[in-house]
């Protein structure tokens, strides 16, 4: 009996709504990363400071002799600036293959002749790594003020900060929607996964090497504007109102910013295509 | 929609990349069933096929899917069509139940119907031993048959089949035509089989459309398109002094078209009413004998020689 005999059924039953592929690129690339061993040792390595924090909140707490440890607004901002390191390691670790991968296997013809609009496409890509992304900054910044109302045991603290939550919030989100749209457009640049992995890594250190250059030369931090994550830091520092590292103007740190983000959505418009055109 | 109603049409469409016109005022229908897209490599078969998916948008002319427009709605098109491309294609890291079952949810199955479907079409293409394998590691054949299996999944009214048959052993190609056979002829699924393999477009289809240098060179049923207009013979001669040129210039100056297909056989083409009565009067005014004459069968191969010119 030749193997198609054994049926083909046409399907009679009900269709989602469009508009929610994004989700399913989504669950389906957390699902797929969660599966591995070593991903799961770099999430539980990026929480690892949030323990020693809440270890250092119930110490003030609890501790009289513990009391300098009492955190302080800045004490979120700096969980935040240590969080950036495993930030980096996943940003590399989730993004470089989302698209660079897709376009190995000409997957994007497939995607694209599913009822999917390319925005959705980098909308359901861009989740996954801001996700991931959130969840070793945002989720546990959150945390840490949950645990700091719990162990203090009353909302003196967090009254005297409301702004804190609304910081944090804005700040990850633009952290984070700058480092994922950055990548995703490297990533959608080479059908290498190295290869974007190492391009952003040269795009980071580059950016921060060539404002330690312009440092050394002219002594002034005016030129701060030229470095991804100095622009990070001058406009986390205006969000928590910590007293500003650079003399760049914290708008143009935001234009930057800014501005970097409108490139990469730029990029992903040119290179996420049913086909590639090379006229 | 009833079987006579075409289910992708154009309308003066032109296609180019940068200066390179692909596809040039094209005005053509498909009807329902199963259509050959044919033509030589380069011709804008596919051009045509990623043109109706919405890949790319055409500088001139309209068309429609499945009674939708291209322009306006053409998600509502990639809803109702299954796509198969020419080159390997695969989501990486997936084995091939996840990701035709992604592929149904990326079409709108629910989850659980996806994976059910998956399954089932998976064994209809002859992928079910294989089915929890990475498609990564799968041959040539395999990956051919996982692209139909993802473009089945979602159960399409219209399937466009690019190439479905490269790359594979003779065995696996009979197979894929079985298939694709099986779909337009007892699954009711309406599809479009691009391909520069005349076999393989007269096994499966019933009409074709013939492409050449981006232009419709013809189309219509295949049975119509093998009807000569007159008729066409196997003739073998023989002449006194063994040459067949001159009897060939003769039967052309006659106005028979006339080419050799084998040492000493040739083909002719009578038109009109004249048949085997013009060629036996012609050979007895030249003193040649006749010693073979037998009408011949016209095949798609006359028909896709004729439209792209190479007599």
């Amino acid at each position: 009996m030749p193997i198609h005999d054994q049926g083909y059924r046409r399907y009679s039953g009900g269709k989602a709504p469009r508009g929610y592929g994004w989700a399913v690129i989504t669950r389906a690339g957390i699902r797929t990363l969660v599966a591995k061993r070593a991903f799961l040792g770099l999430l539980l390595l990026a929480w690892f400071p949030f323990f020693v924090r809440a270890v250092q909140i119930y110490a003030a707490a609890n501790l009289p002799q513990a009391a300098f440890l009492a955190p302080t607004p800045s004490t979120f901002r700096d969980f935040l600036g240590q969080q950036d390191i495993f930030a980096f390691f996943i940003t590399v670790y989730v993004g470089a293959g989302l698209i660079a991968n897709d376009r190995r296997a000409n997957a994007l013809q497939i995607y694209l002749s599913k009822p999917l609009t390319r925005a959705e496409y980098v909308f359901g890509k861009l989740a996954i790594l801001m996700t991931f992304l959130l969840l070793v900054t945002w989720v546990p910044a959150i945390l840490l003020l949950i645990v700091q109302i719990a162990f203090a045991g009353n909302f003196t603290f967090f009254q005297n900060n409301a702004y804190l939550f609304p910081a944090i919030t804005v700040f990850t989100f633009l952290d984070v929607t700058m480092v994922a749209t950055a990548m995703l457009a490297l990533s959608s640049l080479s059908k290498s996964s190295r290869y974007v992995g190492i391009l952003y890594a040269a795009v980071i250190f580059f950016t921060q090497a060539v404002y330690g250059v312009l440092f050394a030369v002219t002594r002034s931090t005016s030129f701060s504007w030229v470095s991804f994550p100095a622009n990070l830091t001058q406009v986390g520092d205006v969000i928590f109102r910590l007293p500003l590292k650079y003399s760049t103007p914290w708008p143009v740190s935001l234009l930057m910013i800014l501005g970097l983000i409108a490139v990469s959505g730029l990029v992903l418009e040119r290179r996420v295509r049913g086909v590639e055109v090379v006229a | 929609m009833t079987q006579t109603d075409s289910v992708v049409t154009l309308e003066r469409v032109t296609v180019a990349y940068g200066k390179s016109v692909a596809l040039r005022d094209v005005t053509a229908s498909f009807s329902a069933g199963a259509v050959g897209l044919l033509g030589p490599n380069g011709a804008g078969k596919s051009t045509m096929i990623k043109s109706l998916l919405g890949f790319i948008v055409p500088e001139r002319g309209r068309m429609r899917v499945l009674g939708l427009d291209v322009a306006v709605a053409p998600l509502e098109i990639r809803a109702r069509v299954g796509y198969m491309p020419e080159s390997d294609a695969h989501i990486p890291g997936m084995n091939a139940v996840s990701f035709v079952a992604y592929c149904g949810e990326l079409a709108g199955l629910p989850r659980v119907d996806a994976m059910q479907r998956a399954h089932e079409v998976l064994f209809y293409v002859g992928l079910g031993e294989a089915r929890y394998r990475n498609v990564e590691t799968y041959s040539t054949g395999m990956k051919q048959r996982i692209k139909l299996a993802q473009a089945l999944v979602h159960d399409p009214d219209l399937l466009f089949l690019d190439e479905p048959t490269n790359g594979m052993d003779p065995k696996g190609r009979d197979e894929m035509l079985e298939l694709v056979r099986d779909l337009a002829h007892n699954k009711g699924v309406n599809l479009i089989l691009s391909s520069h393999l005349l076999p393989d477009v007269e096994y499966t289809c019933d009409h074709v459309v013939v492409m050449d240098k981006g232009a419709i060179a013809a189309a219509g049923p295949i049975a119509a398109l093998k009807q000569p207009r007159g008729r066409v013979y196997e003739l073998r001669v023989k002449t006194r002094d063994g040459a067949v040129d001159a009897f060939v210039e003769r039967l052309q100056s006659a106005g028979l078209d006339c080419h050799a297909t084998d040492e000493d056989i040739m083909r002719v083409f009578v038109p009109g009413e004249g048949g085997a009565r013009q060629l036996f009067a012609l050979a007895a005014a030249d003193n040649v004998q006749v010693r073979h004459l037998r009408p011949s069968v016209s095949t798609l191969e006359d028909v896709f020689a004729t439209a792209v010119g190479e007599k």
